[in-house]
């Protein structure tokens, strides 16, 4: 998977209810909508400003917070590419998994806001083509890129109709 | 090398040895749903050809977050769930019957040594009774309720050991906020926290509800304690299954282990916007308040709405305040009524508003406005939380909430406590 785009930055603790606020969430069912409120308390401009494949960068335990599974989808659906921080809250980490949206761990103290990125997965490196750094991310397990190539858990159920990791 | 709590439950549900960091598909005890999140699960449950769930007993949809529903979009995903848990056969809480992790509890749903999954992340809370419950997304609650299995990463276990005995008028929830204060809302990520030490087998099995539930705002995949005398009893009157509790190795392998003394702590408040910003009430202490509110996951239980009517009884709010009470469930509304204690606070000047989680998640039933301050039992203060990102939520217990609804400020509530 080889994904290019800008880096959008935000800091540590970026909690599910900035992402998607409770107050959108519970209305609607359609995330194209809810979409457009991705990042609005912390950025009210954020969804205006997005790029498809543009790249959500942060600091330490992005998505905090409640289980919603709105969180993923509506960055998925604002066209993101994939979340870079230095790490992730467990459940948002395995909603993203499960929706396909891919989240990687690197020392994003090495981009700045605007950056151009590259990210190949194969090779395990974001390069950040702004600064002409590479920077190393830490490697998915093979069933997580097993249920991402299959296009997230409900991909991997109908295909298969349980959990397969062989 | 032996084992953890965490590594236990899930070794027999996954029928291998499993060990901190491995991962396993383990066959399921529950599965819970709440009306935020199971239209989600519903959808994900048809995208994946979904037919029957695999053992509709073993599943339950909630509808407590906006209950009743204050919207027609959101009467639509009510709508929704109830035709697929009438369709499925599964056991179905509608309006009124309360928030779903009190009726997990209240209706013998979670027992000790169970696995259970719930879309919301306090299903933690149920570890109070030695039970791995954790919060999951509505993509793993569909693949839950097709199959009856999950993937897990073993979670390594952090333990906190509480010695002492808590002062009076300082309670399960301020010592909660004191663990989060010092270990920061990503102290556990990832890890199991194990609550142990005299200071938690004191407690209640309710004040232990409290501990559990928020073990996620310090990052917890699950708050665990073991079970005891008290655990066996509490879960004897609401359960009808058996169930086997399941006790750590002496010699387990611990990420880390802390140990407090909790003789002389403070009522504890978390001050806006996060949860592990959380200071001793009295550099708070003065901080005038508009809205005061006593209910959810964390707090609504009778014990936290028998403090609070102890303190407001005979008196009236400040008249520049609201007073917001949402008792956990409706078996919790009937007993408080019952004790006089919806009286108590009624009286008082307390709004009664139906059991669920509206106020706490913002979605109705007391949403603040620009620039208020509100002082609540809930256990997330995050701006726009409570549906208003204007406004400043400060967290703390029942007793601390009821003696700031009196005052108009924050007020220390141990002067208001009576001494037995």
């Amino acid at each position: 998977m080889e994904l290019k785009g800008k880096a959008h930055k935000f800091g540590d603790d970026v909690n599910t209810d900035y992402i998607i606020s409770g107050r959108y969430k519970f209305k609607t069912q359609d995330m194209k909508e809810l979409a457009r409120h991705v990042m609005e308390d912390l950025d009210p401009e954020f969804y205006d400003r997005v790029q498809a494949g543009d790249f959500i960068v942060a600091g330490k335990n992005f998505g905090c917070g409640s289980s919603r599974e709105q969180a993923p989808l509506a960055i998925l659906n604002a066209d993101i590419g994939a979340v870079l921080a230095k790490s992730f809250a467990r459940i948002f980490y395995r909603n993203s998994i499960n929706t396909g949206l891919p989240l990687l761990e690197c020392n994003t103290d090495e981009i700045n806001p605007g950056d151009e990125l590259e990210l190949d997965m194969e090779k395990g490196i974001i390069k950040n083509i702004t600064r002409q750094v590479d920077i190393p991310i830490k490697p998915l397990p093979p069933f997580m890129l097993k249920i991402l190539s299959d296009g997230g858990l409900a991909e991997h159920f109908r295909k298969y109709g349980t959990f397969n990791f062989k | 090398m032996g084992k953890t709590i965490a590594e236990k439950i899930l070794s027999q549900k996954s029928g291998v040895d499993a060990r901190a960091n491995d991962i396993v598909i383990a066959n399921l005890d529950f599965i819970m749903g709440q009306d935020g999140t199971s239209t989600l699960a519903i959808q994900a449950f048809e995208d994946m050809a979904g037919q029957k769930a695999f053992d509709a007993s073993k599943v339950a949809m909630v509808i407590d977050h906006s209950a009743p529903s204050p919207l027609e979009g959101v009467s639509a995903l009510h709508a929704r769930m109830r035709g697929f848990a009438r369709n499925q056969g599964i056991n179905f809480y509608d309006i009124g019957e309360g928030v779903c992790h009190q009726l997990m509890l209240e209706k013998g749903h979670a027992v000790p040594g169970s696995l259970v999954i719930g879309a919301d992340s306090h299903t933690c809370t149920y570890g109070a009774i030695n039970a791995f419950a954790t919060g999951v997304g509505s993509t793993d609650l569909a693949a839950g309720i097709i199959s009856g299995q999950m993937w897990f990463k073993v979670p390594e276990t952090i333990k906190f050991v509480i010695n002492g005995q808590l002062p009076s008028g300082v309670y399960s929830k301020d010592l909660i906020l004191y663990l989060i204060g010092d270990v920061t809302s990503d102290g556990a990520t990832y890890m199991a926290a194990e609550y142990t030490g005299e200071a938690i087998r004191a407690l209640s099995i309710e004040g232990r509800f409290t501990i559990s539930n928020m073990a996620i705002e310090m990052g917890a995949k699950v708050g665990l304690m073991e079970a005891d005398d008290k655990t066996a009893a509490w879960v004897s009157k609401h359960a009808n299954q058996s169930f086997e509790p399941v006790q750590a190795d002496a010699d387990a392998e611990y990420a880390a282990i802390k140990e407090y003394d909790v003789s002389d702590l403070e009522p504890q408040i978390a001050r806006p916007h996060t949860v592990d910003n959380v200071a001793p009430i009295s550099q708070v202490a003065g901080t005038p308040i508009q809205q005061g509110f006593i209910g959810t996951c964390t707090n609504g239980r009778l014990e936290d709405l028998r403090i609070a009517a102890s303190i407001v009884k005979g008196r009236k709010i400040h008249p520049h305040t609201r007073f917001i009470v949402a008792p956990a469930s409706r078996q919790i509304m009937l007993d408080a009524m019952r004790e006089g204690i919806l009286q108590d606070l009624i009286e008082a000047g307390a709004a009664v508003v139906t059991p669920g989680c509206g106020p706490c998640v913002g979605t109705h039933n007391g949403v603040p406005s620009d620039g208020e301050n509100v002082i609540s039992t809930a256990n997330r203060n995050f701006k726009g939380r409570m549906g208003n990102n204007k406004s400043f939520i400060y967290l703390g217990s029942p007793a601390t909430v009821a003696a700031s609804v009196l005052t108009g400020e924050i007020t220390d509530p141990r002067p208001f406590i009576k001494e037995k």
